[in-house]
């Protein structure tokens, strides 16, 4: 079959144009909302400052790195900009993309509206690992009701018991989807099951854990992007990064899956394999993720649904524009945490459920199709 | 020779639900599979791009044997438009780019945009081009699903009772474009059909399945009275009126 006689429309490429414009326009205010992050909080340093200091901090580190002996100078400004500020920042930024773009894959593999970290249990059953590793085995308590007084005497324990329980979650709902045909039913039910299975669980440590320990595992669950070392948020930035690029070279199976299975499958996609595979990924980054900050609801739910309503559905468009937008929102929110009931930093969880439910209930209302 | 399909049998939990389906087709050729609700039309067409596995059987799209091609390698010969296929919130020309996936290495090219293009100005969607697939009626919808089908550039057409959640207009206009398609681009269709009337009008080859294996199969002569009471339980004359055929029931079931 053969179509000599195709033209290039130009109103399609004007309509491609536009939702590149929207990308790029939400990369933008990505950038401009990092400086304003960094510069707001108990000391504030004004906005020029900060882009100052990232500027001439990067050249200052690369000249460290390609002269070695070069010793760098720091200013007051520059420590709390590099120091405490940026990691923070970036952390939100990455976490926000890694948990956006996981929501996306899960929504579409899963052909579920309802797909996310959260949803499905992963977040639930690295809550539970943290409750075991806190109450069962020792790894810390807390010892004042200051938020940053909890000790996790060895927080890499919790953060890789936690990990485990995200891997094991996700072990379950694939084998189950084995037994029972890759369907995307099941996967979603078989999340829901694990998600109060693994809830219970921790209710049941909680109830037997003393006072420190019951604070220690509380304050766990509230996610806090300000947990990140640079060392952390390098190993997140990897497996994001990694993982974003996979579901990008994913997209047009994922469209198809979304015209339906068997659709897919006459346009050569391997659609159990694909589902398979897409969700060992989306489970893998948003179980990084949560084991180093914690239960983080909602960022992977809406921001997919959010862009949706802006760009549609198309896979090309809506993996980068959902990254962009989970970065937005979650360092927009942390922003927001840090500065709502100043001295205090709340964690950004709490901002992200009462952001989260009014805008989920808003499309509820909007009635969107998927 | 288009596309033999020789011996194929599948069955479901160890029973049989199709067996010794052989036939062949060549381009041009409209082939309508005939029988009643349940008899195996869906599976037979499932099977022959091996969305489900037939037990045994070969099927054969100039040469290749699609059984044990990868999905890939059937997709780039053979388009399947589904009974239905989901609209999400995508434009027609996006929702019929899909269908350039299986030649798509990573990104779309001048020469896919074309392509679309062009389809979609075969089935008069070229108002429609920047539409949502959700907003849309059942029909254009499914000019949606035959144009991505084509732009697959397949050489056989599996089709999924077309034109079964169709008005009259929309039947005759999806109908004739299958008509079309196969005369201008040298491919054979393969139709499963409720409307006996309908595949009369548009088929060239028949199928009547009964009880999973072919009770007839050949030129429109096959469809005759006898034929159809063996099929589907059904009295019925067969009837010509202005050049084509119509198959009237004479005693309904519940008569």
């Amino acid at each position: 079959m053969h179509f000599a006689d195709g033209a290039i429309p130009a109103e399609y490429l004007g309509y491609v144009r536009r939702k590149n414009l929207w990308i790029l326009g939400g990369a933008v205010l990505l950038f401009l909302l990092l400086i304003v992050s960094i510069s707001v909080g108990a000391v504030s340093i004004p906005p020029y400052d900060v882009f100052l200091s990232l500027v001439n901090g990067t050249i200052d580190r690369i000249n460290v790195l390609l002269h070695p002996g070069t010793v760098l100078t720091v200013s007051n400004t520059d420590l709390i900009v590099w120091n405490i500020r940026l990691p923070q920042a970036l952390a939100a930024i990455v976490a926000g993309i890694g948990l956006s773009v996981a929501g996306v894959a899960m929504q579409s593999i899963l052909r579920n509206p309802l797909g996310s970290p959260f949803t499905l249990g992963i977040s639930n059953a690295g809550a539970f690992g943290a409750a075991v590793s806190v109450i069962l085995l020792g790894a810390g308590e807390m010892h004042s009701s200051v938020a940053n007084a909890v000790t996790l005497n060895n927080p890499y324990l919790t953060t890789m018991v936690a990990f485990a329980f995200c891997l094991l979650a996700t072990a379950v709902i694939l084998l189950i989807s084995r037994i029972r045909g890759a369907s995307p039913e099941v996967m979603v039910l078989a999340g829901v099951a694990l998600s109060s299975l693994f809830t219970a669980g921790t209710m049941f440590l909680q109830y037997f854990a003393d006072d420190a320990q019951l604070a220690a595992v509380v304050f766990w669950t509230f996610g806090d992007v300000g947990r990140a070392s640079w060392q952390e948020l390098g190993i997140m930035a990897l497996v994001t990064i990694a993982a974003t690029l996979f579901f990008v070279a994913n997209r047009w199976n994922y469209n198809a899956i979304d015209a339906g299975d068997e659709t897919a499958k006459g346009l050569g996609v391997s659609v159990e394999r694909v589902r398979d595979i897409g969700m060992i990924v989306a489970a893998l980054v948003s179980a990084v993720i949560v084991s180093f900050l914690g239960v983080i609801g909602f960022v992977g739910l809406v921001c997919p649904h959010m862009v949706r309503r802006l760009i549609g559905d198309d896979q090309r468009y809506l993996i980068p524009g959902s990254c962009v937008m989970g970065g937005v929102l979650l360092l927009a929110s942390d922003t927001v945490a840090r500065i709502i009931v100043a001295p205090y930093i709340l964690p950004v969880a709490v901002l992200t459920a009462f952001l989260g439910a009014p805008v989920f209930i808003y499309l509820l209302l909007a009635g969107y199709r998927r | 020779m288009i596309l033999g399909v020789d011996g194929v049998a599948f069955t479901y939990r160890s029973a049989p639900v199709i067996q010794e389906i052989t036939f062949d087709l060549r381009p041009h050729q409209i082939l309508a599979i005939l029988g009643p609700n349940g008899v195996g039309k869906t599976t037979l067409l499932k099977c022959m791009n091996a969305i489900l596995r037939p037990k045994s059987g070969s099927v054969l799209v100039e040469g290749t044997n699609l059984l044990t091609a990868d999905r890939m390698e059937i997709a780039r010969k053979v388009g399947y438009v589904p009974q239905r296929c989901e609209a999400g919130r995508m434009t027609v020309f996006d929702a019929v780019l899909l269908g350039r996936r299986p030649h798509i290495r990573w990104d779309v090219t001048d020469a896919d945009i074309r392509i679309v293009e062009a389809a979609i100005r075969m089935l008069h969607l070229e108002d429609l081009t920047l539409r949502y697939i959700d907003e849309m009626s059942g029909g254009e919808l499914q000019k949606v699903s035959i144009a991505r089908a084509l732009v697959q550039e397949p050489r056989v057409l599996l089709l999924d009772e077309p034109t079964s959640s169709l008005d009259l207009k929309n039947q005759l206009e999806i109908l004739g474009i299958v008509r079309q398609v196969t005369t201008d681009h040298d491919v054979a269709a393969v139709m499963t059909m409720h409307d006996l009337n309908m595949a009369l009008r548009y088929a060239d080859r028949f199928i009547l399945l009964k009880d999973g294996v072919i009770h007839a199969a050949g030129s429109p002569d096959v469809v005759t009275p006898e034929t159809i009471e063996a099929v589907y339980g059904v009295s019925v004359t067969v009837e010509r009126y202005n050049g084509f055929r119509f198959v009237v029931p004479l005693a309904p079931e519940s008569a």
